[in-house]
């Protein structure tokens, strides 16, 4: 079965990490990061229905999504750095606050069987903008859907 | 509340606070106990603790002449709330993830079987 995330917020930097274990391999895990049609659709808080305006999933492409909830937009833009097959860096904004960049750094690592493990870690510029972004947890409804949720990791095993 | 959790993060940035607060765990201690195994003066001690007081991470008696210092565990309770907040919120975003990596296995290209 899934063993669930793990997060590590460092006190030494201004990073979180996650780690999680995927009944994927490296490559698979790599198109859902890179093929916009389904990147959308396990990106973000649930609820939100995601646009892609662009996106160009190469070494120094850019990509740009708007989600949706509510009527409300939020615009997420950022590049890719380095897609690579068991990597990618990339640079991430959320246009409300545009002056913040994160740089991002997804790892894959093959675990044999079918199996990856993923290492994401988000790098900020400060330690205050790291802690608002944990924070920022808070203002989404966590709760919501987690009965959709449950539903949905019950189809995928099937 | 997003401030004061950067207090903290910022409190437990450093290496000395951060192994104060790990020997408070323990125990109460006094300035000059918790200066002890440090090559520091006591001055430089009671600088750390200013900034671990002010975070809300420990609190001085003033009760007892040698106002002991109590680490306050709450404070790490809710550091740990919002961080476990976060994770949840990443442990969906995967789950949905798995439901894709799921019906990409199951796609016309490839047979593999998802337990």
């Amino acid at each position: 079965m899934t063993t669930e995330a793990t997060i590590e917020a460092a006190t030494d930097l201004p990073v979180i990490r996650i780690t999680r274990d995927f009944h994927a391999t490296p490559a698979q895990l790599l198109r859902a990061h890179t093929d916009p049609e389904l990147f959308v659709r396990w990106v973000g808080p649930e609820g939100m229905v995601n646009r892609i305006v662009e996106w160009d999933a190469r070494d120094g492409g850019c990509w740009r999504y708007i989600a949706s909830q509510d009527g409300q937009d939020y615009a997420f833009r950022g590049c890719f750095h380095t897609v690579g097959p068991d990597r990618i860096v990339q640079t991430f904004t959320f246009e409300g606050m545009p002056d913040d960049v994160s740089l991002e750094t997804l790892r894959f690592e093959d675990l044999g069987d079918g199996r990856t493990r993923l290492h994401a870690q988000s790098l900020v510029d400060s330690f205050e903008g790291r802690d608002a972004w944990l924070a920022s947890g808070m203002e989404t409804g966590v709760n919501d859907g987690y009965a959709k949720l449950d539903k949905l990791a019950a189809d995928g095993a099937l | 509340m997003a401030d004061r959790l950067s207090k903290v993060f910022a409190a437990l940035a450093d290496p000395t606070r951060r192994d104060m607060v790990a020997r408070l765990a323990v125990g109460d201690a006094t300035v000059s106990q918790l200066a002890e195994p440090y090559d520091v003066s006591i001055q430089a001690v009671s600088k750390h603790l200013k900034v671990l007081e002010d975070a809300g991470l420990v609190t001085r008696s003033r009760e007892a002449q040698t106002r002991p210092v109590h680490l306050e565990a709450e404070v790490f309770d809710l550091m740990t709330k919002w961080i476990e907040r976060y994770r949840r919120q990443a442990e969906e975003r995967y789950r949905r993830l798995d439901a894709v990596l799921a019906d990409m296995q199951d796609g016309p290209t490839e047979k593999g079987q998802v337990s």
